[in-house]
């Protein structure tokens, strides 16, 4: 009929178009630029102690992030990313203060940060809740909870094995906390996860059209209650990180760690919508707020300037996102 | 050739349809032959898309039989009928934009890498899945742009094929489209018909809900006519005209 019309022929993707086409570049491009500007501005920041701080600073957030992202991937928001984690630090370092075993106290608590995932994963995939409400709900309900389990206040968890992440080891000239090496391994695994397997071509299909990923087959539900849980995995190890970088728990801690791991993966590329980003933009992003912070207190400014210039970012992402979007 | 009458891929008996007190279907027979594209026609309500659904094991029916290769078969819902080899495209367009045509095309029944990587990693096999996404769609004839573009870089048209032929790439049996083409304009619809044909040339049968008669007249062997929840007619583009089969349709004539 009309085959001459139809007439793109089989034309290779330009290298152009697969660099513009690869959302994490963007987020690169201003991260090394932070990173010379502060470079310039000031020779310490560059020193291998100095970088070896940042990620160091960077290590809760950066992997709180991860699981932020798989929910985000799948069009759900987690408002419950700090409450969450704060569970297991608190439920670990009681457990831990009344004499039990450290190594099942810290497992008992991931399990417990699993277990809350699968809560938040079964009513958004069970009930069809919006996940900004349910984890919402979460965040109030374990807030309160941990505040009255621990008498409203911080107490002091020292014990070696819950403080092991926060060891350092030498690679190379750079000391290492284990905690940091966590992370990278977090990431490594959770990019394969998402970028080799089927299960993570579900997961971006879902967050892409889950009508259509019905439709093909793909087990909606099942598959979005998988992410939840573990996201909630993920939490739970943060909250081992979190007890190695300060030995304390504290029912009021992480306040801030939703919208800074919204913020990482926002900046990430990763778009809010689902179905389009991936974990390097959230390492790049989380690296961003770290390189940030550290680079404007070294220079002695305010640190509310980083809140200003994060929120710059955010919206600029956002921003670029949804032009997209349009465009398409 | 010989004369006898053609195989019959997938067959339905009187099949009655309710929903409360609303018959959908009263009682259809429903009959598509080996090599063939059938329209179905019928006015809005007339019940084309519950009886494909039953067709598809999206819709249980109330009552009556549908047969595949003679022998009776009861799908508990539309992953049945695609493991009894039935692949079903919809009007939506139904894949996931932001992934590349290979992925789209393998959209839940992904390669895994073989050996250790395989098995025990989980690893896909994207390499094989780009090769046989690409021949696949060399083999219906369909031009697309490269295979690890994303859908949303193509046009309406080419992103219906790309559902077009997922169905035709795993069916092994029949496809069945229901309206395929409402969403798209007049050229895109004919690169989708095109496509079409060339998947009942490779051998595979084709249903087909259409609302666009010259379409049906272009592109279908024979038309399956509608018409308050039964069959009213089965005719041929040969022996019959559009006005026809419209007064057909309406009830202003019969066969
Ligand atoms: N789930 C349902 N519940 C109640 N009634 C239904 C349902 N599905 C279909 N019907 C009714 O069954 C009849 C046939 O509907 P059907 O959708 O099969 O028609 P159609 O021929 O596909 O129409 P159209 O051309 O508008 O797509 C209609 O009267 C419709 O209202
Ligand atoms: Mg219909």
């Amino acid at each position: 009929m009309n085959t001459a019309t139809v007439s793109d022929a089989e034309t290779p993707r330009s290298l152009k178009a697969r660099i513009l086409g690869t959302p994490s570049v963007g987020p690169l491009l201003v991260l090394l630029g932070f990173c010379v500007i502060f470079a310039l501005t000031n020779p310490r920041f560059l020193a291998t102690h100095n970088l070896s701080i940042i990620l160091q600073q960077t290590v809760i957030i950066g992997v709180l992030a991860i699981g932020q992202t798989l929910v985000i991937l799948t069009a759900g928001i987690d408002l419950a990313v700090g409450a969450i984690c704060v569970l297991g630090t608190i439920v670990a370092g009681k457990l831990v203060n009344l004499g039990y075993d450290p190594v099942l106290s810290m497992g008992f608590a991931i399990l417990l940060c699993t277990a809350a995932g699968l809560a938040a994963g079964g009513l958004v995939s069970g009930l069809r809740l919006p996940p900004f409400i349910v984890t919402l709900g979460i965040l109030g309900i374990l807030t309160a909870a941990l505040r009255l389990i621990s008498e409203g206040g911080a107490f002091p968890v020292r014990d070696p094995f819950l403080a092991w992440t926060g060891n350092t080891m030498k690679l190379g000239g750079f000391v290492l906390t284990y905690g940091v090496l966590i992370m990278f391994t977090l990431y490594a695994a959770v990019w394969y996860l998402l970028n080799q397997t089927k299960w993570g071509r579900h997961t971006y299909a879902i967050g892409n059209n889950a009508e259509a990923a019905r439709l093909v087959g793909i087990p909606v539900r099942r598959h979005l209650l998988s992410v939840y849980v573990l996201a909630g995995l993920i939490y739970g190890i943060a909250a081992w990180l979190a007890l190695g970088r300060i030995p304390n728990a504290d029912p009021n801690a992480m306040q801030s760690a939703n919208l800074d791991s919204i913020t990482a993966v926002v900046i990430g590329g990763t778009s809010l919508f689902g179905g389009r980003g991936g974990l390097i933009g959230t390492l790049i992003g989380a690296l961003i707020v770290g390189v940030l912070r550290n680079g404007l207190t070294l220079a002695g400014i305010d640190p509310l300037w980083q809140d200003l210039v994060t929120g710059i970012l955010v919206i600029i992402a956002v921003a670029l996102d949804q032009m997209s979007r349009r465009k398409s | 050739m010989a004369d006898n009458p053609p195989h019959v891929v997938l067959e339905a008996r009187n099949v009655v349809k309710t929903y409360g007190h609303v018959t959908a279907l009263d009682g259809v027979d429903f009959e598509l032959r080996a090599g063939e594209i059938l329209a179905v026609v019928g006015d809005n309500g007339a019940g084309k898309s519950t009886l494909i659904k039953t067709l598809t094991g999206a819709v249980h029916p109330t009552s009556g039989d549908i047969l595949l290769d003679g022998a009776p078969v009861h799908f508990k819902g539309p992953l049945d009928a695609r493991h009894a080899g039935i692949e079903t495209v919809y009007q939506d367009l139904a894949v996931a934009p932001a992934l590349d045509i290979a992925a789209n095309l393998f959209l839940g029944r992904e390669l895994r890498a073989p050996g250790l990587l395989g098995r025990l990693f989980r690893r896909l096999d994207k390499t094989r899945m780009r090769e046989e996404a690409r021949r696949a769609m060399g083999e219906l004839k369909f031009r697309l742009p490269a295979i690890d573009n994303p859908v949303e870089s193509l046009s309406g048209g080419q992103r219906q094929g790309v559902a077009v032929a997922r169905a035709a790439l795993f069916a092994r049996k029949l496809v069945i489209m229901d309206e395929p083409t409402a969403a798209l304009g007049v050229r895109e619809t004919g690169q989708v018909l095109e496509l079409i044909r060339s998947i009942r040339d490779r051998g595979l049968p084709v249903a087909l809900i259409s609302h666009n008669m010259p379409n049906v007249f272009d592109i279908a062997d024979r038309i399956h006519i509608m018409r308050l929840g039964r069959r009213a007619a089965v005719v041929t583009p040969k022996t019959h005209s559009m006005n026809d089969v419209v007064a057909i349709m309406t009830g202003a004539a019969t066969a």
